[in-house]
């Protein structure tokens, strides 16, 4: 069966305004298999799997199926080809149930032609039940948490019986457990001879799941692979076509007093009893499962959310945190998780999402001094090596990367003496990441005092000097940068504590 | 997966050229507009010196409106009440700058006030009236939509309730020198609206409150996570947003001479075309003062033009909604 090539793709170019994003691209794909394409971002993959399902139309280039030629005109017949495909943005239709988000578009009918509702939600439970899903159809959609919502969309994609899923990064939001969960879901289907395609940026899963690997760079085809010739730092070499020497450069250095003290922070039903020391020139990892609260700890400490309980002592000086603004005062920062939903500005400047954090104290009578706000984000973007034309770029063409730079000089501008970054690397390429980790480094070493919310393992243990490791809401576990192991920290994530 | 253009200079001097045209398109579009007409209409009629003040007179009212609402629309609101604010505020401001003695007044015993007095009340009128906007919306959490369709029709009401629904006229000189004077040959409305852009195209340009407004249109949770206090600047902006329609309000009593608590009615709607077809978008984030002028001009031009060239008013209305969706499809292609 892996004998038999699914599809075909030749000669696949792409251009977007100012940018080559296909450049005479070709990839086979077996039936029966996992091919993984891998690539730094703007590499291509998204790009040419949009080709695919019909999103995009090529420049150049054929698509072939079973040997047959094919056009996609548009996503409907993609999916009439038993193409489907998994976005790496989920667009869920939140006031929706969940059987009704499924089968959007190709609702079940009864024989009057009406919506029969009883009939989705049944054939939405059997689905469930045969890929154990443990979630309700009738359950309204806005009341789920991403890692469900992403279940849901996988459920969807593997309702349509394609021959071919295309995923697109489907673990960037959900959890180890759920992973796994996934991958069972995923050989099952590739026994069955589906092949499936399966976009990642996390290399540990390539080598779990994947048959073959086909790196892209810079919108070309690099090489492709069987996965057994592979290893992580040549996979790395091939992505970046550089070696890499250090992929967490967290430097160990002086730890100074302690800064941040929090003392018994709670919010009723999410997070319970926090307390920990946070000093300067440390990096402290917060690691957990998706869902134990890390971010909302965060949030908490930030006065974005309300708390019940617990204080918060900023050098030595107890605070009341009422909003952001009030955090900000007291020399915090929160690089958030979601960088499109709460970090950027899309459609404004680079410059403007630098410079908003700190406007206070670029306009202390209320106008801007417009010289200044330039000094400071031109000596950002230098120190930060920012890939950009210029300052008045409009920040959502910027690469996902270099948007992340910007929102760290954001903050980096308020001169915090607590910087909180939740998921600093999520969703950016290869290079990008080692930078960031660099400029963490960095900053540690320039005396802050970081506070770091990570999903991934290696970042965890590569980057802090400590690590508390939270579930249901609690800290369950504290180790030191020496104690730390991949195997302890994920049984004390694991560990069932009582729900908050 | 979006990157940055890459530095082949050719190509980045070509790209230069399309975003510098595609920025000022709407400016290029007025311009065409202005040469055509220059050549169609019948005995040079549009390019006398005395029509194209009139066109710019004309749009005074709807300008400054429309620089009212485009502040709402780029922190992706929007203000439904203009046309009635402007209307309640007309007629309030009116009432106390009446001849003193003739019997008919709303206030017949009021003694001759200073025509500065009706100003501010009008200003005042507007200010009050959208800071309400502002509060419902940054307190309540109503979306704008509803909190100002809600005000049209309070606002219109204290307009009727205050002048007994009669119109208020027979106006002090003083008061109606602001409609129909002029400062070394400029009419008074035109120097009023010259004012309001410059001062409105500083306070978003060369301060952090015009920062914030922008801010919270590009991204609102971004916005607070970064120490804005989004309650305060939605409280500003509407209560700009009403200052703007009370000031409406004043110049066209003063122009017509007369306010009568229908003034305005609809108003609201030619200053969102305005708005929209100067390019602010629905999207939020993105608008500019000069985009929203060009864009008032386009709709006076339009309209002027098609005067000249008798074509019927039936006509007229088809053709300016034609234009507004046809803004909104470049818009929607330019942001892609």
């Amino acid at each position: 069966m892996a004998e038999e090539v699914l599809l075909r793709m030749t000669g696949i170019s792409k251009e977007f305004p100012g940018v080559k994003a296909l450049d005479d691209v070709h990839l086979d794909v077996e039936a029966g298999t996992v091919h993984a394409l891998m690539g730094e971002n703007g590499a291509g993959k998204s790009t040419l799997m949009k080709v695919l399902a019909g999103i995009y139309t090529a420049d150049a280039g054929s698509i072939n199926i079973n040997g047959v030629p094919i056009t996609v005109p548009d996503s409907a017949t993609a999916l009439k080809l038993g193409i489907s495909m998994i976005h790496q943005e989920l667009s869920p239709v939140p006031a929706m149930m969940v059987a009704e988000n499924i089968y959007l578009g190709r609702e079940p009918l009864n024989r009057f032609g009406l919506v029969d509702k009883g009939l989705m939600i049944r054939k939405a439970q059997a689905l469930f039940d045969k890929w154990q899903i443990d979630i309700n159809p009738r359950a309204t959609m806005s009341t789920l948490v991403v890692a469900q919502m992403q279940m849901v969309e996988i459920a969807k994609a593997i309702s349509y019986d394609a021959r071919l899923i295309v995923m697109d990064e489907p673990t960037s939001a959900i959890s180890e457990r759920e992973v796994a969960h996934l991958h069972r879901i995923i050989r099952s289907l590739r026994d069955s001879g589906v092949a499936i395609i399966y976009i990642t940026h996390k290399m540990d899963e390539v080598f779990k799941i994947a048959d073959f690997v086909t790196v892209f760079r810079d919108g070309r085809h690099v090489s492709t692979l069987p996965a057994g010739e592979l290893d992580r730092q040549k996979l790395i070499t091939l992505m970046v076509g550089r070696e890499l020497t250090h992929l967490f450069p967290k430097e160990d250095i002086e730890i100074g007093d302690v800064v941040m003290s929090v003392r018994g922070l709670t919010r009723k039903g999410v997070i319970e009893d926090i307390s920990f020391d946070l000093r300067r020139g440390e990096i402290l990892g917060l690691a957990g499962l998706m869902g134990a609260g890390r971010t909302e700890v965060l949030e908490a400490i930030f006065g974005v959310t309300k708390t019940d309980a617990g204080t918060i002592t900023v050098n030595g000086k107890q605070l009341t945190i009422g909003s952001p603004a009030d955090a900000i005062k007291a020399g915090m920062g929160l690089l958030t998780e979601d960088r499109k939903k709460t970090g950027i500005m899309g459609v404004l400047s680079v410059r403007d999402n630098m410079s908003i954090a700190n406007l206070d104290r670029f306009s202390p009578n209320g106008i801007l001094r417009k010289g200044q706000i330039n000094a400071a984000c031109e000596a950002q973007r230098t120190a930060l090596a920012l890939k950009t034309p210029s300052l008045a770029q409009v920040i959502k063409n910027l690469s996902g990367g270099n948007q992340q730079k910007v929102l760290v000089s954001r903050w980096l501008l308020t001169l915090p003496d607590v910087l909180m970054i939740d998921e600093p690397t999520r969703g950016i390429d290869v290079g990008a990441k080692s930078e960031i980790h660099r400029l963490m480094s960095g900053l540690a070493k320039e005396g802050k005092a970081i506070l770091m919310v990570s999903s991934e393992m290696p970042e965890i243990l590569g980057m802090s000097d400590r690590v508390l490791v939270m579930s249901g809401g609690r800290i369950t576990a504290e180790f030191s940068r020496a104690e730390a192991t991949q195997e302890r920290v994920l049984e004390a994530a694991t560990v069932v504590a009582p729900a908050a | 997966m979006t990157a940055a253009a890459p530095a082949s200079s050719g190509r980045v001097s070509r790209e230069a050229i399309t975003s510098f045209l595609r920025k000022y398109l709407i400016v290029f579009i007025f311009l065409g507009m202005c040469v055509l007409l220059a050549i169609f209409t019948p005995n040079n009629s549009f390019l006398k010196p005395q029509n194209l003040i009139n066109i710019v007179r004309q749009i005074t009212v709807t300008g400054l409106l429309a620089l009212g609402v485009m502040l709402c629309i780029i922190a992706l609101g929007i203000d439904l009440s203009l046309g009635s604010v402007l209307g309640f505020a007309a007629v309030v401001s009116a009432s106390l700058v009446q001849q003193p003695g003739w019997k008919e007044a709303l206030w017949p015993n009021l003694p001759q006030l200073p025509a500065i007095v009706a100003v501010f009340a009008g200003l005042g009128v507007g200010l009050a009236l959208g800071s309400v906007n502002g509060g419902l919306i940054a307190v309540f959490k109503i979306p704008p939509f509803i909190a100002t369709l809600g005000m049209m029709t309070i606002a219109r009401g204290f307009a009727y309730i205050y002048s007994n629904g009669r119109p208020v006229s027979t106006l002090n000189p003083d008061f109606l020198w602001i409609g129909g004077g002029d400062i070394l040959g400029i009419p008074v409305p035109i120097i009023i609206f010259g004012i309001a852009i410059l001062l409105m195209h500083m306070m978003l340009n060369f301060t952090r409150f015009g920062r914030h407004i922008y801010a919270i249109g590009g991204n609102e949770t971004a916005a607070r996570v970064s120490g804005v206090n989004i309650g305060r600047t939605k409280v500003g902006i509407y209560a700009i947003s009403g200052l703007m329609a009370g000031l409406g309000g004043i110049v066209i009593t003063a122009r017509t001479q007369s306010a009568t608590p229908a003034l305005g009615m609809g108003y609201e709607l030619d200053a969102i075309a305005a708005a929209v077809i100067g390019g602010t978008s629905f999207a939020g984030g993105i608008g500019t003062v000069w985009g929203t002028v060009v864009g008032a001009l386009i709709i006076g031009v339009m309209r002027n033009g098609m005067d000249l060239l008798n074509v019927s008013p039936f006509y007229q209305q088809v053709v300016q909604g034609i234009v507004i969706i046809v803004a909104i499809i470049i818009d929607e292609r330019k942001n892609r």
